[in-house]
């Protein structure tokens, strides 16, 4: 034991859960007890299986399963719920179950003893099988069966030591006590690993938690872990990345809808963006959100949907409206939904599903639609919503968010906080006026990329999306009809005012010709007193010259009668 | 391997049908002081109480640890009570008497609870 504690990595035996192996940096601690401890309800019993399931089918170690509550029979039918077919893993050896039956009232004490039958049994089913693993669940009923408490004690002890000694993985389940994580303190006796499960209800919205308390000798994860028991077995999620160091792909891909693809300046989103589509009801989210999810299928890429407020059948259908056809995608297993109540879980449930959905779906989009149907505590949502993004972001996905927004201000209210998280933040507004509503899209924002910054109505009809430049004028953003009728008016105006300058023009040209008129007629009448002038100069000349004329004939005939 | 020890005289014909007829079989491991105790104790108050209605075998389960899981022993040592039913199991050394007839059934359990008269 103490070499193998001083070797630099602590043997560790695969439990084969999902995520538990990564928190754990590879399971339980080999050859040692570990002891899984919480309240009625929790998946102890579960957890236990799993890891003795997994280890024979999986790992090739065989494991006997000690149980002391439930038959035999009672566990196998209780297991095959996850797919485990116990009685066949028993049939061919792989695994051992022995139900030990305490039963106060059919036991009698009467003086000393010891638990010497119990390891007799343990050894036998172990020696049978050759096994590797041992589950004892819950070993603490012992104390209701027996009354020697002190002598319980040190055969537990013992026990725990014998299954050390064996080198045998064991996990030994324990009810929560009060103020310790054990009824009967067994804390104290398995000193290596302590892993807590818990179930907790808040808002009447149960959430399973993983935590390990104690881990001796390794690293380990030391928050609360969301986990999840369905019909796939048990899935714990390590959804907290500690860093933002993922890789960024430069590569544009298309919202699906082309008047929208031309909004942002390389002519797409960046392949892994985060998109919150937000606006109020009716707005078009989700239609924007299935053209985006058609045209990734249509791409050959694989896409998931999750849904929360209608069922994948019914987007499809509702989807046929705008010309899309998302059932093939779905034939063709490119397109896969998953609706649930958000009620059904609480917000770390939803959370850790999704998680294990993605990882074996490995979509290259997702649709969340919509985001804001989950509820819960402010912070704890923002939380959740973060690691979200965070885990999306992490594999390159290109995520579509849509947000339901209660009210249709341009408020920040209502965003959940995201939208500081998000690459790109889409906003569809209502306009509603003159008797009529319009849809307005803007892009609020698109990181690392120019974008448009004008509103734009879009208009969808049963051959798509489309976007129409809205009127944006002194009178303010006008749309739908008012745009048209405002764009007549404009036209009108137009017209008249051409129509004016034209007939001033004819004005100018007349009034001008007339004024030319009176210059010509002016300019005759100055001819004629002109000549007129001449005339009588003329006629002057003529008197002067012959007053002249006659003044010397008068003297020349004065001066020859002299 | 299982020790026979029958101290019955003709259960068939002399006790037939009469469930007063006790099988019993007692669980050890090993030849511990405890399992001898127990053996000792075990004939001592048959003796007493039973004589000629009982038959007593001795399951070793190191010898038969296969045995170990049929009758759900856990204590070592164990009595059961295999007839007349209802199956009763005895642990300890039976060194304390009195709760071995009320454990028997030979003696009613007393009503206040406490065994010892």
């Amino acid at each position: 034991m103490t070499s193998e504690r001083t070797t630099a990595s602590l043997r560790k035996a695969r439990t084969g859960i999902d995520g538990f192996d990564d928190v754990t940096f590879g399971g339980l601690p080999a050859g040692r007890p570990s002891l899984v401890c919480g309240s009625a309800g929790c998946g102890k019993t579960l957890f236990a299986t799993t890891f003795l399931v997994n280890g024979a089918t999986l790992f090739d170690e065989p494991g006997v399963f000690m149980s002391f509550e439930e038959r035999a029979e009672d566990l196998a039918a209780n297991v095959a719920s996850l797919g485990y077919d116990l009685d066949g893993l028993v049939e061919t050896g792989k695994i051992a179950v022995d139900h030990v039956k305490v039963e106060r009232s059919e036991i009698e004490e009467t003086g000393e003893y010891d638990l010497e039958g119990l390891f007799i049994r343990l050894g036998y089913a172990v020696d049978t099988i050759k096994a590797k693993r041992v589950v004892l669940d819950t070993i603490e009923t012992l104390f209701a069966g027996l009354s020697d408490a002190a002598v319980l004690r040190s055969e537990l002890r013992r026990l725990f030591a014998w299954l050390k000694d064996r080198g045998l993985t064991a996990i030994i389940t324990g009810e929560r006590g009060e103020g310790q994580l054990t009824r009967q303190g067994l804390e104290e006796y398995v000193s290596d690993c302590v892993v807590l499960l818990d179930n907790r209800v808040e808002d009447q919205i149960t959430t399973r938690r993983l935590r390990i308390v104690k881990y001796r000798g390794s690293a380990h994860g030391t928050n609360e872990y969301p986990f999840l028991i369905d019909e796939q077995g048990i899935s714990v999620l390590p959804v907290t990345a500690a860093d933002l160091s993922y890789d960024v792909s430069n590569e544009v891909v298309s919202t699906g809808v082309e008047s929208l693809d031309a909004m942002f300046g390389p002519g797409g989103l960046f392949r892994g963006a985060s998109v919150l589509i937000s606006g109020s009801a009716g707005t078009g989210k989700t239609t924007i959100s299935s053209h985006t999810i058609d045209a990734a299928c249509t791409r050959g890429e694989r896409c998931m949907s999750f849904v929360f407020e209608e069922s994948g059948e019914q987007i499809c259908r509702n989807a046929r409206s705008v010309g899309l056809d998302l059932h093939r995608h779905v034939d063709t297993g490119l397109l896969r939904f998953e609706a649930a109540r958000p009620s059904l879980y609480g917000l770390e449930m939803h959370l850790a599903r999704m998680h294990r959905d993605i990882e074996q779906f490995r979509p290259s989009v997702v649709v969340i639609d919509p985001i804001s149907a989950l509820r819960g505590p402010e912070v704890e949502l923002q939380a959740t919503l973060l690691r979200m993004v965070d885990m999306l972001k992490a594999r390159g996905i290109t995520a579509v968010f849509t947000s339901l927004r209660t009210d249709g201000a341009f408020g920040q209210s209502g965003d959940l906080g995201l939208s500081s998280l998000m690459d790109v933040w889409i906003k569809l507004q209502d306009i509603e006026a003159n008797g009529e509503r319009s849809r307005t899209l803007y892009v609020i924002k698109a990181r690392g990329m120019s974008h448009s910054n004008q509103v734009r109505e879009f208009q969808m009809s049963s051959a798509g999306l489309k976007l129409v430049d809205a009127y944006i004028g002194p009178a303010g953003v006008l749309t739908g009809t008012a745009r048209i009728v405002q764009e007549a008016q404009e036209e009108a105006a137009a017209l008249r005012r051409r129509q004016d300058s034209e007939r001033r023009k004819r004005d100018v040209v007349r009034r001008r010709l007339s004024i030319e008129r009176q210059i010509a007629e002016l300019r005759a009448s100055l001819e004629t007193a002109e000549e007129e002038e001449t005339l009588l100069l003329d006629e002057d000349v003529a008197r002067e010259t012959l007053l002249s004329s006659e003044r010397t004939d008068i003297a020349r005939r004065r001066s020859a009668a002299e | 391997m299982s020790e026979q020890t029958s101290h019955a005289g003709d259960p068939v014909s002399e006790e037939d049908g009469d469930p007063g007829q006790y099988h019993l079989r007692l669980y050890v491991a090993g030849q511990t002081p405890k399992s001898m105790a127990a053996l000792a104790n075990l004939k001592r108050v048959c003796e007493q109480h039973l004589a000629g209605r009982y038959d007593i075998e001795v399951v070793d389960l190191l010898k038969n640890p296969q045995l170990a899981a049929g009758d759900q022993i856990l204590a070592i040592p164990t009595l059961v009570r295999r007839l007349p039913a209802p199956l009763k199991r005895i642990i300890g050394d039976l060194s304390n008497t009195e709760k071995v007839l009320v454990g028997l059934d030979i003696r009613p359990r007393a009503s206040s609870g406490s065994s010892t008269p």
